[in-house]
């Protein structure tokens, strides 16, 4: 298990190499430089020029690669020009902001996917079962920021408008007097911040979690021990929660890698209308300012974030399924 | 060519004999000439009149709605011949109607005066035969293709269909945020443009958009894939470590880190959709190619001396087309929601031609007091994202022949 575990550590390091690569040339292929924000007429040439050296944008383009390659290595990022303070202290927190809407997402995902998907393989055919994969269908072909926006209009604006008892808060991750409010009321505040950034992220990938959860159920639920495990007397109930859904949760596993990138680019989204201080936001924020080291340092993140990810649901899938390991 | 000594003497198979059965196919009467002057006047009429409903209706609605269009629209018809300067999307949109009517009275005559005349079928079917019948079965499939089709054709006969002006903005005053009514079917916005004829424009731009990109992605997916499955060692090694490092990036961040550094404009949106969406083409087609690559006709092709690029062009894509096809067609959907997602960040298509992302985005300013702004170009993009995913959920079943039940 544990040089498996390395193996594949070791196997993902070229590829945050390449990454790292292909980033540092889409920025550089780009026209104009970190500079062209200053240009202007109150700012003399020289002071442009003494300003490309001092950034070491005068070094031929390998060089500059190779410099620049050995600051990430050593987790130095850079400053960031239109925050004027240093990446590495801006990144945390809007790390764990936008971590922790996608841990609260994918429960969300998996346990509606399941359950929905479990759902349908059991009553297969009936119209329980096509009602379900025709909304599935529905959900998974609507654009999150879309169903942001709906959620918006109905369960904030029209709420307070048609004077619903409870309405949830459209922006930001804690409301006005967050600071004055006692611990249990902190908690329920962000919580109720939390839970429509959340559905609007997570409701595309729940209805493909359980289009791929009522496949693999009802693969499982046609084998032979499952015939067994009904023959011996087996309540239906835990011939399908015991028995079969151990099994078909094995390929359901490798769906959190996959579904990563997506989340992460509907972070963009959300966050974006949301007024969420995550990465998402701070992506899009710092590509319209041109802040090349921020966008440099958090499309890398995201990135890293991907393979991360994926090396989790390899090791997650080696660990509930023993064929793999023996590899 | 020499053939061995030793031939082995093999029986061809017997000709399966009368009908196929499950073939479906039924004889059918020969045409009266009453029936051919009743389908010559309206297009259907006489297949309903033979019995055959389903078909007869279809044509029939098909040819009224046409010639409707037509009909009302008599005075854009005439302005495009009389307009200083041909408008091209104009001349687009009559040829367009004038193919389809043409095509659908001519697709009835010669259901009626050939087809009805083939002789049974005595023999097995093709691969493709097979699937179209099993996609003919799935009726949530019909309806996607039926949906896709009727997009596609309502896209090209806009200019003649949509009420209004996509950018004419009236009067400011009067026709702003005017809520949904007969006059204006969506509604109006905060130009006092018309919602209904900029999402009828908007479409033409989502449509083209995706399936352009989609079949960028899946030329580069295709060539990435056919090469490094057929060449295998390095060049293979090479190729998927790139892939899977375009994977690794959500897909989103790229497109906009991409767009935004240069200046965003539709081909670059385009051009950026196709590049971003080609990994998931190369490695369907790498794992398919690699093991037709092991079987005998490759390897005979091979003997024969037959050029690399012939094999992989003649002899190993065609037999990868089948998933690619399915692959295509669930991702124009999803390609069409990500140019939404960008139009509505702003780095897609640019303000004023409407595109059904920025219009969404228009309407987030008065959420509250024009909620029709927003709505109802997003309900357009579920509406056509949930056919296209239905067509290729058809076209996979009918396809993959371990899914056959």
């Amino acid at each position: 298990m544990i040089s498996y575990l390395l193996r594949r550590l070791l196997g993902s390091i070229p590829l945050l190499l390449g990454i790292l690569t292909l980033i540092f040339f889409i920025i550089n292929i780009a026209p104009g430089d970190p500079t062209a924000r200053y240009f202007n007429p109150n700012v003399s040439p020289e002071v442009i020029e003494q300003m490309r050296r001092n950034l070491g944008l005068d070094q031929p383009l390998h060089i500059q690669y190779f410099r620049w390659l050995t600051a990430f290595a050593q987790g130095d990022f850079g400053h960031s020009f239109g925050q004027m303070r240093p990446i590495s202290e801006i990144l945390p927190t809007v790390l764990w902001n936008t971590i922790q809407l996608m841990l609260v997402s994918i429960v969300l995902i998996f346990a509606l996917g399941m359950l929905i998907g479990i759902i349908q393989a059991v009553r297969q055919y009936s119209i329980v079962d096509n009602v379900l994969t025709f909304l599935a269908l529905f959900f998974y072909s609507m654009p999150s920021f879309w169903l942001a926006l709906m959620l918006i209009l109905i369960f904030s604006l029209k709420a307070s408008q048609w004077g619903w008892g409870l309405q949830f808060p459209a922006s930001q991750m804690t409301s006005v007097g967050y600071e004055f409010m006692s611990g249990g009321q902190q908690f329920t505040d962000r919580l109720m911040h939390m839970i429509m950034p959340a559905i609007a992220l997570g409701v595309g990938s729940a209805a493909g979690v359980a289009r791929y959860m009522r496949g693999s159920m009802l693969e499982v639920v046609h084998q032979d021990y499952i015939r067994t495990a009904r023959a011996k007397g087996l309540s239906e109930r835990k011939v399908i929660f015991k028995h079969a859904l151990r099994n078909a949760l094995i390929p359901i596993v490798t769906l959190v890698g996959l579904y990563l990138p997506y989340l992460l680019s509907g972070s963009v989204l959300v966050e974006t209308i949301f007024a969420w201080p995550g990465m998402g936001r701070l992506i899009v924020d710092s590509i319209f300012q041109r802040d090349y080291p921020l966008v440099m340092a958090t499309s890398f993140i995201a990135a890293a974030l991907v393979v991360l990810g994926n090396l989790l649901a390899d090791v997650l899938y080696a660990v509930v399924d023993p064929r793999i390991r023996a590899e | 060519m020499v053939r061995s000594a030793t031939e082995v003497e093999i029986t061809p198979p017997e000709p399966m004999s009368g009908q196929v059965s499950g073939a479906g196919m039924l004889v059918r009467k020969a045409t009266s000439p009453g029936q051919l002057i009743l389908s010559a006047l309206l297009p259907g009429a006489g297949h309903i009149v033979r019995g055959e409903w389903v078909g007869g209706m279809v044509l029939a609605i098909c040819w009224s709605i046409l010639l409707g269009v037509a009909f009302l629209t008599v005075d854009r018809i005439t302005a495009v011949f009389t307009a200083p300067r041909i408008p091209a999307d104009g001349v687009l949109a009559l040829v367009t109607l004038g193919g389809l009517l043409i095509g659908v009275w001519a697709w009835a005559m010669y259901d009626l005066i050939v087809r009805s005349k083939r002789p049974v079928k005595r023999f097995g079917d093709s691969q493709w035969a097979i699937a179209s019948r099993q996609f003919r079965k799935n009726r949530l499939a019909m309806a996607g293709l039926a949906v896709m089709l009727v997009l596609y054709v309502v896209t090209l006969l806009t200019p003649l269909i949509a009420p209004f002006d996509p950018t004419a903005q009236g009067n400011i005053v009067l026709t702003r945020y005017q809520e949904p009514s007969l006059q204006h079917l969506m509604g109006t916005d905060k130009f006092g443009r018309d919602v209904f004829s900029r999402v009828l424009y908007g479409a033409r731009i989502s449509l083209t958009i995706g399936f352009i990109a989609v079949a960028i992605g899946v030329l580069v997916g295709a060539a990435v894939g056919a090469i490094a499955g057929y060449f295998g060692k390095w060049t293979d090694t090479v190729l998927m470590r790139f892939t899977d490092m375009m994977l690794s990036f959500p897909r989103l961040i790229l497109l906009i880190v991409v767009i935004a550094l240069f200046e965003p404009s539709i081909w670059l949106v385009v051009v950026v959709l196709g590049l971003t969406g080609w990994m998931s083409v190369a490695r369907i087609v790498r794992g398919e190619v690699l093991s037709l690559r092991e079987r005998e006709f490759v390897q005979a092709a091979k003997v024969l001396g037959m050029s690399d690029a012939r094999i992989i062009l003649r002899h190993v894509l065609p037999n990868v087309l089948a998933p690619v096809i399915v692959y295509s067609t669930l991702t124009i959907g999803n390609t069409i929601l990500v140019e939404a997602s960008l139009s509505f960040l702003g780095l897609g298509v640019q303000p004023p031609t409407p595109s059904w992302g920025n219009m969404i985005s228009d309407g987030r300013d008065a959420l509250l007091t024009a909620w029709w702004i927003s709505t109802f170009p997003g309900l357009v993009i579920v509406f056509t994202v949930t056919a296209f995913n239905l067509l290729g959920d058809g076209l996979r079943d009918a396809l993959d022949p371990r899914l056959r039940t």
